[in-house]
């Protein structure tokens, strides 16, 4: 009996059409291909994309240098030297973020207890040299000045689940 | 002997003993912050609550007395609530600065807070905030962190001997402090910094640089007195972060000083010397290691007669470095190698023991009952041993000393303060009260002298002591009359039936013996058939060729002014140093930077005689190696045979072997010389050398080089004397030893006799003067 109906079924081409009519509905419904990079996705505010480090409003960095992220990191892509700033306080001297290393795992943000180092959802960026995968305390805070706005609405936005 | 049982364990106990030490040796952990093995019981925090059965409510493993038949419980309901609801308490006052805090990873608060602790906090009032303190350049305060354990107070009381911190305030207004503003001045307050549960109280030249998880712990041994306590180098990145003591209950116990403890800034201070250099018509220049060791070997290998080269090598070297050092010396045919750099009479040699050494363990001389210290200042020059010398005071023993200063001790001590001629006087005064008659100079010495009161009190309590030591100090060692001294001392401790010893000097004073590193010694502290010229000899007649080993000239020789001269004199001074300076650069034609403490393997032998060995712990700063390589590459390029080392441990094993059967042994033989080279007509210096001056290391530890122990050179007088001279406080003033002077400013200090003026040597401003103890002019700026 299992012999005849695949006898029929290969004879009419039944898969054939069965595939065909699938391609056939897709032809007349509404098309989501994103024509990047004149298009782009919807991104989400718990995207994990490039790094940033933010200050607070009245300019002083949040970073105190606690390296907890260093510790957390499964990468060991962070590194962090310490010591105390002029005015007492724990500051960072260095904080590089190897990107070649990183693997945008989030636990950095996860672990900082002062929301300094966060992933942006920036994820469009190039480097031409082998330093520039290095993301320098400059950079970060560069980049945390430039998108803050964004950021402190993503953390807003994520607030209640975290 | 009594049986309890602790979480249905037997163990056995013995009667009295706190539960909280029976179940420490149990290997059963009980939560506790006030509690510390070596300070008394102070049953305050109320974190080792545990349930014993029968009592109605649970106890302090601390303070509760274990009895026959106890049962007791650590992990229960009830005693994890009562930990639970302390560890609550604890909390509310208890700022959650844990990410800036330096304790963050190694806090006890925190470990005790996730063993113990609620996950959540109930507290939603104020905290408490208390501002921080400043309590000098080497612990930095957090207060608002402070639980109360009291354990750095206790520390005060009970170890340090001086109460410099204490509690104000009751209850919720409790505040531990210094009661007035001021600095910890003790030389061992860096010991709170272990001691403190939490980040109250941590060390301020390592704040903020890494955190505990980041560092590697190696062993290493101190390098800075005779004691050899035993140390935990914590590394990052090839780099010696900090140093913590390490637990040998037979020589440190579990504390260092504070010399140990922050002498590693000087690692990496600005004038280490990274690269070999070499003087081209007066210009330093980089060069090579083959070039500078070619031209050092093809240098030492022209001067041709061997009794020409002088080897000058700091006691601070290790034991490897030492022996070879005096094996390349010897090999080039001299036997002019010493080690007693700071040493102010040398004629007693031959007569002195070979492997001279503490006379009893470190761990003993708290069971004494009666010391005699002649020219010591034991809690500056080796803290250790003077922790060791105050346990045994505070029990009863009669301790006395004859100084030239007069001591700030942290115990109650007979002190005969006298100029350095009058210390001979007392000595043998000492001598004469007990009977004793010395043969040689001592019999001459003794003979004139008179027994007063004071020299009777010391020898009856000598005399009617259990045990009893007379020990000799770095001051003595440094004393024109030292060979009197030691014979006088000898004659004392033998008259009495107490114990005759050596505090000595430097890590490797006793070692250096051992080495053969000595004019008159060969390895294994045989007598040498030829003597060679001992270290003032090689100055006073100057050689042609030196071998500076870690000795930096200025600041660690006797006579600063003397070593100048005959280093100027000489054709070829090679310098085998960790630091440069501009003494060091006039003085050498060829420097071969090695590596430092923490960067070398090696070994010291300590005051009492152990060996004790360490392996590197980082690699040598810039091109700098290990000593003992660069002297045995020295040895293969002059063509000296069985140089072949290519270890430190089989150096070490060679000299090991040959010193098998050496016994330590303070006999002394006599001396026929009895003129006192200290009795002059004017004023005397006395050059002590200050804690923080004693080595490179020490002398670049910014942190150290701020304390209240690290004064500036000064000339340091009593009102009468500065009154004769037309001197008043704070006046600077010029002094002349052996025609040559230097501008100092006056201090007028009480603590010094009449007839001296104490002119503290191994500091800035003191390098151009002459000897430690000599005659010196003042005169008026």
């Amino acid at each position: 009996m299992n012999a005849l109906t695949n006898y029929f079924k290969s004879l009419f081409l039944l898969e054939l059409f069965r595939g065909l009519g699938v391609t056939g509905r897709y032809l007349f419904k509404r098309k989501f291909t994103v024509m990047y990079p004149e298009e782009k996705a919807p991104v989400s505010p718990r995207f994990r994309g490039l790094h940033a480090q933010r200050r607070y409003p009245n300019g002083e960095e949040r970073c105190i240098a606690c390296k907890l992220c260093e510790a957390t990191c499964p990468a060991l892509a962070i590194t962090i030297e310490a010591e105390p700033r002029d005015d007492g306080s724990r500051r960072t001297t260095r904080y590089d973020i190897d990107l070649f290393k990183c693997i945008f795992c989030g636990y950095c943000q996860e672990s900082c207890p002062v929301d300094a180092i966060v992933e942006t959802r920036l994820y469009e960026y190039h480097f031409e040299n082998r330093e520039d995968s290095l993301m320098t305390k400059a950079k970060l805070l560069a980049m945390g000045d430039k998108y803050e706005s964004q950021i402190a609405a993503d953390l807003e936005a994520q607030a209640k689940h975290r | 002997m009594v049986t309890i049982e602790v979480n249905g364990r037997e163990l056995k106990a013995k009667a009295g003993d706190m539960l909280i030490e029976v179940t420490d040796e149990a290997g059963i952990d009980i939560p506790r912050f006030c509690y510390h093995k070596k300070l008394s019981i102070s049953a305050s925090c109320r974190q080792c609550l545990v349930e014993v059965k029968n009592a109605p409510k649970p106890l302090p493993a601390c303070a509760t007395p274990v009895m026959e038949g106890m049962k007791v419980f650590t992990r229960s309901p009830l005693a994890l609530a009562a930990q639970k609801g302390t560890m609550e308490f604890l909390l509310i006052n208890h700022p959650l600065d844990c990410p800036i805090c330096d304790q963050g990873g190694e806090c006890e608060l925190q470990d005790v807070a996730v063993a113990c602790g609620s996950d959540a906090s109930r507290f939603v009032e104020g905290k408490r905030v208390v501002p921080a303190k400043n309590i000098g350049p080497l612990i930095a305060t957090e207060m608002t962190r402070c639980i109360h354990c009291t354990r750095c107070v206790r520390f005060g009381e009970e170890i340090a001997g001086i109460r410099e911190m204490g509690a104000t305030g009751r209850g919720e207004h409790m505040v531990i402090g210094t009661y007035i503003e001021k600095s910890i001045d003790s030389e061992l307050s860096g010991n709170i910094i272990d001691l403190c549960p939490v980040g109250a109280l941590t060390s301020k030249p390592f704040r903020f640089s890494a955190r505990a998880w980041e560092l590697t712990q190696v062993e290493g041994v101190a390098p800075h007195d005779s004691v050899g306590s035993n140390l935990h180098l914590h590394l990052r990145s090839n780099k010696v972060m900090r140093v913590a003591p390490k637990d040998n209950e037979s020589i440190n116990e579990c504390w260092i000083s504070d010399r140990d403890r922050f002498s590693y800034q000087g690692l990496y201070s600005d004038d280490r010397l990274t690269v070999p250099k070499i003087k081209q018509s007066g210009e330093w220049q980089d060069v090579t290691w083959e070039v500078a060791l070619d031209m050092a070997a093809a240098g030492l290998q022209e001067i041709g007669e061997g009794e020409q080269i002088a080897t000058l090598v700091s006691p601070s070297s290790t034991l490897e470095e030492l022996y070879l050092a005096q094996k390349v010396t010897r090999g080039l045919g001299s036997n002019n190698i010493d080690y007693r750099l700071r040493q102010g009479d040398f004629r007693l040699d031959g007569a002195e023991p070979a492997f001279s050494w503490l006379g009893l363990k470190i761990s003993e001389i708290e069971n004494l009952n009666a010391a005699l210290l002649v020219g010591s200042n034991t809690r500056k020059e080796q803290p250790i041993l003077a922790h060791n010398l105050r346990k045994a005071a505070v029990s009863g023993a009669k301790v006395h000393f004859i100084n030239p200063l007069q001591l700030e001790l942290n115990y109650t001590a007979g002190q005969q303060l006298t100029t350095p001629a009058g210390m001979v006087q007392s000595l043998a005064a000492v001598a004469k009260a007990l009977g004793a008659t010395g043969e040689g100079a001592a019999a001459k010495v003794i003979d004139k002298a008179v027994a007063d009161d004071d020299a009777k009190a010391i020898a009856s309590a000598l005399k009617d002591a259990d045990k009893a030591a007379v020990m000799l100090g770095n001051i003595a060692a440094a004393h024109p009359d030292y060979s009197i001294l030691c014979v006088l001392a000898s004659v004392v401790a033998n008259a009495s039936g107490a114990t005759f010893g050596f505090l000595a000097e430097a890590a490797n004073s006793v070692g250096a013996r051992l080495a053969g590193a000595m004019p008159h010694l060969l390895p294994g502290a045989k007598v040498a058939a030829e003597k060679g010229l001992d270290v003032m000899k090689l100055q006073k007649l100057p050689r042609k060729g030196y071998l500076l080993l870690g000795a930096e000239p200025g600041y660690d020789f006797w006579d600063a002014g003397l070593t100048r001269n005959a280093l100027e004199s000489a054709d070829l001074v090679v310098a085998l140093n960790t630091h440069t300076s501009p003494a060091l650069e006039a003085a050498a034609d060829i420097m071969l930077p090695i590596a430092a403490f923490a960067e070398t393997s090696g070994t010291y032998v300590n005051t009492a005689g152990e060996w004790q060995s360490f392996r590197g712990a980082v690699k040598p700063l810039g091109e700098a190696r290990p000593a003992w390589k660069v002297l045995r590459v020295l040895g293969n390029l002059l063509d000296q045979e069985d140089c072949e080392y290519t270890s430190s441990e089989q150096v070490r094993d060679e000299l090991a072997s040959l010193c098998e059967g050496v016994m330590p042994d303070n006999s002394v033989g006599k001396t026929e010389s009895a003129d006192l080279q200290s009795a002059v007509d004017g004023l005397i210096r006395i050059g002590d050398v200050p804690p923080y001056a004693l080595d490179s290391l020490v002398r670049r530890a910014s942190a150290l080089q701020q304390t209240k122990d690290a004064a500036p050179a000064a000339i340091c007088i009593n009102a009468e004397e500065a009154k004769k001279a037309g001197l008043a406080d704070c006046d600077s003033a010029v002094v002349t030893q052996d025609g040559r002077e230097a501008t100092l400013p006056v201090s007028i200090d009480a603590n010094i006799p009449d007839g001296c003026v104490r002119i503290s040597a191994g500091l800035a401003g003191t390098e151009t003067l002459g000897a430690q103890f000599g005659e010196v002019t003042l005169e008026k700026a």
